[in-house]
């Protein structure tokens, strides 16, 4: 019989469990924090800029990225380049320019394209290139494509990729978007 | 002195000599449940050494005999022997009752062993101790492999999902000490959270039809039992220690357990197992390590009676997952199956790095059951389970030790069974259960949830009943209704909510617009009936058949129902649909047993017919600034599946023995009209085993492991573009790996320390020819080979 009142008060204690369970209260929301919204290729020569837009405000949602490219570029034309990576699902947008600047020798960009030639033009603190600043020269007029990704801890002494060549970076993708380009 | 203590001798006797020697016991014995008289019961009083037997009434009677205290040993052939201290004083009647169904449960055995089935006419598999101890460093899914018709679903090898006739997840039930494990089984990735050393026996019943562990197993359920208490004065346990040279890792597991004659009992089992990095024949698998701890206490009383039991269990799982199967997008998923080697191999490690998963188990239990004379038994029991899941995966910054998965999965179950057993032969069972389960998605990860909150009630009420109509024919019946309530509160990115058209079919869910996201409060609610019909017919000594129908209804889980975005793990967007209703499936199931002294032979067939088989399947790609991915989504179709399981066991000499395991699968998708995606390959098992006793019971095996290539599968090979090579490629992400053949070897002997101890040490090669393989359904066949040879000693101590 001692084991019956045991077993009762088990019983009891756990529908006290139950109902003192249940809350409910509102879940707080996610908001992302490593995600890149938003890159902008902004490539400058005497007197004019071209500025290269992809913009995807759901993250990995189901929307696709928008991609704008402001103005065609300018044959035989040599342009400074530099990358702005932006977080806009926060207010105010963050910059996830400066955690890469923090992080420079984990992080390199790789540029490429059938139509314009790109180099290098910063350093990371091992003396390897980062990709942040940039040149682009043109040549003859056409269309293409401008391939601009960022691998996430390449291998960064890996044969070719200090010269921009990304097949043995390894890393995992965090950016990875192509433009369309045309050279007049 | 002497002289003193022979007066005393002669002062006593002369008292005893006074004593009335006339009296006369008398009395009738009958059944427990049925109350029917036990005729040809014998009574035995050990100190006189006198013997009475029950006549055609039941009735028994000693005369002349003195007045006192008497243990009287009463004994039937069909009972349980019961040692009882009667006071005889004058004329004294004193009835007994037996346990008269001893015999009755020892007839559902499969013939030859010692073992309880749960069900009567389910295609049932019963792993006893030895066939688990040799996985005692394993899984509980690599130990259910050995039955034919299961498989396992695998992320590397420490992960193993056990698929029973072609399904898993949510459509298969573990229990574990009565308790149905409430661990997160939604996902695939997401192992039984089970210490396989806390089993003594486990059944596998295939398909639905054992009700009372629920309605929605289309797959099956496992049931793992711990160790039968015995009501005697008793000390014993054992300990398995294993080491191997693939992960260069050990395993340990102990267990104790005291009982008393009385009733009470106590066990405690414990095992550690800590594994670095495994090997493929040609390449380390870095970071594949894995670091187990668990243990669990087991005490109560028992009599035949009565009894009540506590359980605690506690299992840790901290797993690496191969760092090559982290990828990007689709970009590095084309590169990984294109080149067929990891990315990454590193030297040798114990380090368990992201990606990684940390799981934690607890279950407490406590049960309490009575016997009603001429009833029946009643139990209850009580069970509350937490399972803490962290996902880690590869992050920068701040976050970079941050988890990205932290789920805490809370259940309370209450449920009761009443089985009637007193109509000879026949027994009725009802039962109720409720469940209270609570998950929580912890905002802290900084990664938009998988899976949602909520909060899920479940009620379930069942009867069961089983009719034997002769000694060579039985029958059984089962109807069970179920009733699930989902009370969830979720974010979905307001983009997403369009995209799937629930802002046309929802809308009144959403409770808060926050502008890019919505939070919505779907409450959802599941009416399941399942049924299961099932006769077993022994046509003579030899042959036996077996069939069985079974209904099922299982609601979706929430990975079916809430699973929204980028799964990082696997490189992939999982879509729910909040549109899901649930499956429904109609099995038959016929089976043939030979059974003689040389050979057993098992045909089990089956078709499943499931009507809304809700799977998960590729259905195109999206496109996000990190590059495309592929989209997996939910969908229903109707599917059948069809098998065969076979297994012979052949004892071709005193000394040698051959073994066979096969299965055969084929599951449709009856409205595309094509394979389903994920099917077990068809494979055969074949062992040639020598044993002799004289030797230290010397054992030895070869086994070979012929699985054959999965010829039918759906193609959902698609297209994508790669910005860096400027190319569209067909990413093959549905062609299954080649067919493979594996030899394993297995050996032991047993030493008898003294009349109680023996060590059994084992010594045994997996992968003898360090083959290179990848299984079909092997999470990470993409990104590298399967395990190469492995080098395994074991040893085992029982005391």
């Amino acid at each position: 019989m001692k084991n019956l009142k045991s077993i009762f008060a088990i019983a009891l204690i756990s529908i006290a469990f139950v109902s003192c369970s249940s809350d409910d209260d509102a879940p707080a929301p996610v908001n992302e924090e490593e995600i890149i919204t938003t890159l902008t290729a902004t490539l400058t020569t005497a007197g004019s800029t071209i500025t290269l837009t992809s913009q995807d405000l759901d993250g990995d949602g189901p929307d696709a990225p928008v991609i704008n490219v402001s103005s065609p570029l300018v044959s035989n034309t040599t342009y400074t380049g530099s990358l702005d990576l932006l977080n806009e699902t926060e207010n105010p947008a963050e910059s996830i320019t400066e955690e890469i600047e923090e992080e420079d020798d984990e992080h390199q960009f790789f540029f490429s394209s059938g139509l314009v030639s790109t180099t290098y033009a910063d350093m990371d603190e091992d003396g390897n290139p980062v990709g942040l600043l940039f040149t682009v020269t043109t040549t003859d007029a056409g269309t293409g494509n401008l391939t601009i990704t960022l691998r996430h801890e390449p291998a960064k002494s890996a044969e070719g990729v200090s010269n921009g060549d990304i097949t043995n970076a390894g890393g995992e993708t965090d950016i990875s978007v192509t433009f369309p380009i045309t050279v007049q | 002195m002497k002289f003193f203590v022979t007066l005393c001798a002669i002062c006593f006797s002369a008292v005893v000599m006074a004593q009335n020697c006339n009296s006369k016991l008398s009395g009738t014995i009958d059944d427990f449940h049925d109350g029917s008289k036990i005729i040809g019961a014998s009574l035995y009083i050990e100190s006189l050494d006198v013997y009475a037997v029950t006549d055609l009434n039941g009735d028994f009677k000693f005369s002349k005999l003195c007045d006192g205290n008497y243990n009287i040993k009463v004994s039937h052939i069909a009972c349980e022997t019961k040692i009882l201290n009667i006071e005889v004083k004058g004329n004294t009647v004193y009835n007994i009752t037996l346990e008269h169904h001893v015999e009755e449960l020892e007839l559902v055995n499969v013939k030859g062993s010692a073992i309880k089935t749960q069900t009567h006419s389910s295609q049932e598999t019963v792993l006893k101790s030895k066939d688990l101890e040799t996985y005692s460093s394993g899984s509980l899914g690599d130990a259910l492999k050995q039955i034919s018709g299961v498989n396992s679903l695998n992320t590397g090898n420490t992960i193993v999902k056990p698929v029973i006739n072609g399904l898993h997840s949510s459509r298969i039930i573990v229990m574990t000490n009565g308790v149905r494990l409430q661990d997160q089984e939604w996902g695939i990735e997401h192992a039984p959270n089970i210490d396989i050393n806390s089993a003594e026996t486990i059944s596998v019943i295939k398909g639905s039809g054992a009700l009372a562990f629920g309605g929605d197993a289309l797959g099956g359920v496992v049931v793992m039992s711990p160790q039968r208490v015995f009501l005697k004065d008793s000390l014993f346990g054992k300990t398995i220690a294993t080491t191997q040279n693939n992960g260069r890792g050990f395993s340990l597991s102990s267990k104790l357990t005291k009982t008393y004659t009385e009733g009470w009992y106590v066990s405690g089992q414990g095992t550690l197992k800590k594994y670095g990095d495994f090997k493929a024949p040609n390449y380390s698998l870095t970071n594949t390590g894995l670091n187990s701890n668990g243990f669990s206490i087991h005490a109560g009383f028992k009599t035949f009676e009565q009894g009540f039991n506590v359980f605690y269990s506690y299992l840790n799982n901290e797993i690496a997952i191969l760092r090559s199967s982290h990828i990007g997008n689709i970009e590095d998923l084309v590169n990984a199956i294109n080149s067929q080697q990891p990315s990454i191999v590193e030297d040798f490690s114990y380090d368990i790095n992201a990606p990684r998963q940390d799981v934690t188990h607890q279950i407490f239990k406590a049960e309490f059951y009575k016997r009603f004379k001429k009833f029946g038994r009643l139990e209850i029991q009580y069970d509350f389970q937490n399972n803490q899941r962290f996902e880690y995966d590869i992050r920068v910054g701040d976050d970079r030790d941050k988890a990205a998965i932290d789920l805490k999965l809370k259940t309370h179950s209450i449920k009761t069974a009443l089985k009637l057993d007193s109509n000879h032969g026949n027994t009725y069972e009802i039962g109720l259960s409720a469940n209270y389960q609570n998950n929580f998605a912890n905002p802290n990860t900084g990664v938009r949830r998988l899976i949602p909150d909520y909060d899920k009630y479940d009620f379930g009420i069942y009867a069961i009943t089983d009719i034997t109509i002769n000694d060579n024919l039985r029958l059984d019946f089962g109807v069970r209704y179920d009733f699930n309530y989902y009370d969830a509160q979720k974010f979905y990115l307001t983009s997403r909510w369009e995209e799937r058209g629930y802002d046309v079919d929802f809308a009144d869910l959403v409770i808060d617009d926050l502008g890019t996201q919505l939070l919505v409060n779907p409450k959802f609610k599941y009416h399941n009936i399942s049924a299961s019909a099932g006769t077993t017919y022994k046509i003579n000594d030899e042959h036996s058949i077996l069939f069985n129908y079974s209904l099922s209804n299982r609601a979706p889980n929430p990975s079916e129902l809430f699973s929204d975005g980028l799964h990082h793990s696997a490189a992939r967007i999982e879509l729910g649909d909040l549109r899901i209703d649930q499956e429904t499936s109609n099995r038959f199931a016929l089976s043939y047993l030979f059974s003689s002294e040389k050979l057993i032979v098992n045909i089990e067939t089956f078709y499943n017919h499931i009507t809304d088989f809700i799977y998960i399947e590729p259905t195109g790609t999206e496109q996000t600034l990190r590059g495309a991915f592929p989209v997996w989504s939910y969908k229903q179709t109707n599917a059948s599946l069809i098998g065969l399981d076979f297994s012979l066991d052949y004892n071709i000499s005193k000394d040698w023995s051959f073994k066979n395991r096969s299965s055969v699968l084929r599951g449709r998708n009856l409205e595309l009209n094509r394979p389903l995606i994920d099917m077990p390959s068809n494979k055969t098992v074949n062992s040639f085993q020598y044993s002799n006793k004289k030797w230290l019971n010397f054992n030895a095996s070869i086994e070979s492991e012929l699985v054959l290539r999965q010829n039918d599968f759906p193609n959902n090979n698609f297209e994508a573009f790669i910005p860096t090579t400027n190319e569209t490629v067909l990413v093959d992400i549905s062609t299954p790996p080649p067919t493979y053949h594996l030899l394993h070897f297995n050996s032991d002997i047993t030493f008898a320390l003294n009349h109680k101890t023996n060590l059994n040490v084992g010594l045994s090669v997996q992968n003898v020819l360090n083959t290179s393989y990848r299984n079909y359904l092997n999470r990470l066949r993409y990104f590298a080979d399967d395990l190469g040879r492995n080098i395994m000693l074991q040893l085992k101590l029982n005391y």
